[in-house]
């Protein structure tokens, strides 16, 4: 993997994917979340015993089918992108992009069972800190989940195009990256809210 | 499609399909003792920083992007990275 990777690099003159505005709002909203994690372990430190107990009623195998449904729809994300550079490809790039926001819904779905679980075990933002973080942070992603599923939804359409515009891949290239930041977020919640003891 | 998938990103997908199971396996074991369980928190937040990079590099392409940002999002990276372990430690 290590000689492939090298010689696409080599071979690929250095370039930013998307608009670089798009790049501080990304780099932006991970520092914000940077912030988030941090709190969160801090106020994890005050009460790990209480955090502990909490965090043995959550679904950890939610929470990591979620993971999967977050990979699977940014690798989906990364071939769609291929695809519209490629002429070849490009008819292939919509499904692809449908097949990311299927994956998106699939996560909410998954979200929505997991909050009326707790809701229904009388688990709510109220019941402690532990879960008034869980609530906040999932939300906050989920929110991000969403706006990403309507960026998903605008780089359908601009994949429909047969010859798409400098600026339509500069978009699609943007979009895809806010995609995999909503991934990449997760990617660092799961394993502090779910697995980390 | 099989040219499409024919990237080093697919690869990487693989690794972080594998590396979700093993997170996901440390921190289910309910038999660990609590320094066990903690060397698996400490394992499974690596990991994540982990494949917080490979998201970057290989699915956002800022292996290709020119150093500043791709400096600014190893830097990203390495201080959460460090900063959310040592805080990790710090509760226990």
């Amino acid at each position: 993997m290590t000689t492939l990777v090298e010689t696409e690099s080599l071979s690929t003159p250095k370039r930013v994917p998307g608009e670089p505005g798009a790049w501080i709002f990304i780099l932006g909203d991970m520092c914000v979340f940077a912030v988030f994690f941090s709190v969160y372990l801090v106020q994890r430190a005050h009460d790990p015993e209480l955090f502990a107990r909490s965090q043995e009623q959550l679904n950890r195998n939610l929470g990591a089918l979620n993971t999967i449904f977050l990979l699977m729809s940014s690798l989906l994300v990364v071939l769609a992108v291929r695809a519209v550079r490629q002429d070849a490809h490009r008819h292939l790039a919509p499904y692809l992009f449908v097949g990311a926001i299927v994956c998106g819904v699939c996560f909410v779905v998954v979200k929505a069972f997991e909050y009326h679980e707790k809701i229904a075990a009388g688990i709510t933002p109220e019941t402690n800190s532990f879960f008034m973080y869980y609530f906040v942070l999932t939300g906050v992603h989920l929110f991000h989940l969403v706006f990403g599923m309507g960026v998903l939804s605008v780089l359908w359409r601009l994949a429909k195009h047969e010859n798409p515009s400098g600026l339509h891949l500069a978009f699609i290239e943007g979009g895809a990256c806010f995609w995999h930041m909503v991934d990449l977020l997760w990617i660092v919640l799961f394993p502090l809210l779910f697995l980390v003891r | 499609m099989s040219t499409l998938l024919r990237t080093p990103a697919s690869v990487v997908w693989l690794v972080l399909v594998g590396a979700t199971a093993v997170s996901w396996t440390l921190g289910t074991d309910n038999g660990l003792g609590p320094d066990t369980q903690r060397l698996a928190g400490i394992a499974i937040l690596a990991i994540a920083f982990v494949k917080v990079r490979f998201i970057g590099l290989y699915f956002m392409e800022l292996r290709d992007a020119p150093s500043v940002l791709r400096g600014f999002f190893e830097l990203y990276c390495a201080a959460v990275g460090t900063l959310v372990l040592a805080l990790f430690l710090f509760a226990h």
